[in-house]
């Protein structure tokens, strides 16, 4: 029965960490392409402390509410930021909004620290140390949300968290290997995977806030990925169909 | 105060991208917490108005997208 409950936790920690670690990576080799790996570095581990404080602090405390009211809150949160994923990764698959693009983060943000290296050589070490941190801080933040999300109130917070810090220590053994944004990792694929299971866990969670008896219990929550999956395939395939039809 | 608010839009970011979708989710939401009130003999029905009311919201979210 853990299984059941935690194996969905963990790989939806997994798969979103992997997301946003590859993102948060992208920039962070900026910084140390321009201007080396000491502020890149730094900025990076000051943005993983901070991240590993916030679970600390906030894992805790959130067990001390009561469990209903923490599942609703939870669960509609869980419903706006999964169903969000999901329908961009829907619509990036369907060609309507343009797939993000590693390769051209990359190049931005090197150009824009370049720019600012000109204009302010002296302080040029703090902006490349501050752009590291805060890559790191605000995509982490997506995936602190999502580990205490599917792990908190059902004792699967250390779970979720190894899920997490298992997906970043493969990206970053990856980039240091490799010493360039990991452009084929197939990012709106796993951004599917994740908005699928989030969604699914916000609607079980939002129903036991609610005092729904789901059928199955936990398992309930594979029948609900499995209905997002085909409902979003479904709108993908409509969609890129319509677009044949107009052109 | 600027960063502040810059803080809070970035948190506000994560969860609200279209603001009709987040609207039709938090309408759903009440109306199953009313369904879940009004039968609460029958609580299953309060998770059918939430599962398949966040389907039906999804898909034409994205297909009015297009």
């Amino acid at each position: 029965m853990f299984w059941t409950s935690a194996a969905p936790a963990v790989l939806t920690a997994f798969l979103s960490s992997l997301v946003e670690a590859v993102e948060a990576l992208t920039i962070v080799l900026a910084v140390a392409t321009v201007r080396g790996w000491r502020p890149a570095g730094f900025g990076a581990v000051a943005g993983l402390a901070l991240l590993v404080l916030i679970v600390a602090l906030l894992g805790p405390l959130l067990d001390r509410v009561p469990l209903n009211i923490l599942q609703f809150v939870v669960g509609i949160l869980l419903l706006l930021f999964g169903m969000r994923w999901l329908r961009k990764a829907i619509l990036r698959a369907a060609s309507v909004i343009p797939l993000h693009d590693e390769a051209l983060a990359f190049a931005t943000e090197s150009e824009e620290l370049r720019d600012k290296a000109r204009r302010h050589e002296a302080r040029l070490d703090w902006f490349a140390g501050l752009a590291s941190f805060k890559a790191v801080v605000l995509e982490g933040l997506e995936v602190v949300f999502i580990v205490i999300a599917v792990g908190a109130g059902r004792g699967l917070m250390g779970a979720a968290s190894m899920g997490a810090a298992a997906a970043c220590a493969l990206v970053v053994g990856v980039g240091f290997a490799v010493h360039r944004p990991l452009a084929r990792v197939p990012e709106n694929t796993l951004k599917f995977a994740v908005g699928v299971m989030l969604s699914a866990f916000g609607v079980f969670w939002t129903g036991e806030g609610l005092g729904v008896p789901w059928p199955g219990e936990d398992l309930a929550i594979l029948g609900f990925a499995a209905l997002f999956l085909s409902v979003s395939l479904a709108a993908v395939a409509l969609m890129r169909r319509t677009e044949e039809v107009l052109q | 105060m600027t960063t502040l608010a810059a803080l809070v839009r970035e948190l506000a970011g994560l969860f609200v991208d279209d603001g009709s979708l987040a609207l039709a989710i938090a309408g759903l939401v009440v109306i199953a917490a009313i369904s879940a009130v009004l039968m609460p003999n029958l609580p299953l029905a309060a998770g059918a108005v939430l599962l398949f009311g966040c389907l039906g919201v999804l898909f034409g979210n994205v297909i009015k997208a297009r």
